[in-house]
């Protein structure tokens, strides 16, 4: 079987889903997380260090090494592309030259949804500077190519709202985008339980990027392996080719012939 | 005689008893040797490899950031 890979800006994954480490209990939670789900890409937020307040503190570096993992930095809380802009540069200064990362620029605090205007106008900068550039976006399947043909490296649509659980709300949207788009189309956001990834999966995303999922599940070790098989499973009924639909003519899977009289 | 120096580092003002000082003496103050951390300074990224050589002046500001979780 040939293998079947992720491939984003030239980096190679086998595992599809790629997880958020915010809201778990504790570093510790978050990487047993991280180690069930199977997940080879992290996203990590940028904010103030503390400064000699606490030395002792732990860090989630230490739980998650970067020589483990692809950091993915993020820049969320950042509702200008001034701002995404100035964050990506110091993360990328933070780990070392790494340059990939992942766009969003909010728009609204009250639903986190993203200002494509602003995002365009930060993804061409940060390009233009060297970074690859994975970038959340809505579900617009014409900002969706706009920021492919600008060079974005993968476009990550929204299912629904950051941390609602909602689902996949619009999954015509997400086929348009898939169909047109040649890069990756990862679904961030929105996803609230297994099947919600499987459906993402079975529509044709090249992967699923979640957070609140598994860190706001009762157990969130035991749903970072459901994800796990979920994205497997749509994965794999997507490659398979689902059967088509047939509304009003059933067809009997046994025999017609042979019953007995 | 050294004058105190105030920078504003993450917001909040700190004294320091130097006129100046180079952003590798300002890791050893603040107790950052060994973390991973980046700075800017008035706006600008400071590289990790320019530390020895970057000075700090009196009414600099400076943010310090580390990777924190997240989505």
């Amino acid at each position: 079987m040939n293998k079947d890979e992720l491939i984003i800006a030239g980096r190679t994954f086998r595992s599809r889903l790629l997880i958020g480490t915010g809201k778990y209990r504790d570093f510790k939670e978050t990487r047993s997380a991280i180690d069930q789900s199977g997940s080879e890409v992290v996203t990590v937020a940028i904010r103030r260090t503390n400064i000699g307040q606490n030395e002792n503190e732990q860090s989630l570096i230490e739980f998650l090494p970067p020589n483990e993992f692809t950091y993915l930095p993020n820049t969320a809380g950042c509702y200008s592309a001034d701002d995404a802009i100035r964050t990506l540069h110091l993360a990328r200064e933070l780990l070392d030259g790494h340059n990939l990362v992942k766009l969003e620029v909010l728009g609204d605090p009250k639903t986190l949804y993203p200002n494509v205007v602003e995002t365009l106008k930060a993804a061409a900068v940060l390009i233009k500077d060297g970074f690859d550039v994975m970038v959340y976006t809505s579900d617009d399947p014409i900002i969706a190519k706009k920021l492919e043909d600008i060079g974005c490296c993968a476009i990550m649509p929204l299912a629904s709202l950051i941390g609602s659980g909602m689902g996949i709300l619009n999954p015509w949207n997400l086929e348009i985008i898939i169909d047109t788009l040649s890069v990756p189309v990862i679904v961030d956001a929105g996803v609230g339980t297994a099947s919600d990834a499987a459906i993402a999966m079975e529509l044709g995303c090249d992967g699923v990027l979640m957070n609140t999922a598994i860190a706001a599940a009762r157990d969130p070790i035991m749903m970072a392996g459901a994800m796990k098989k979920a994205i497997e499973a749509g994965r794999e009924a997507f490659l398979a080719g689902r059967m088509s639909k047939k509304l009003y003519s059933a067809s009997p899977s046994s025999p017609l012939s042979g019953l007995i009289k | 005689m050294y004058s105190n120096m105030k920078i504003t580092i993450n917001g909040n003002i700190r004294e320091f008893t130097y006129e100046s000082m180079t952003a590798d003496e300002l890791v050893v103050e603040l107790k950052l040797t060994g973390k991973r951390f980046a700075i800017e300074r008035n706006g600008e990224i400071m590289p990790k490899s320019l530390f020895k050589q970057f000075i700090i002046n009196d009414g600099d500001y400076l943010e310090i950031v580390g990777a924190v979780g997240g989505g």
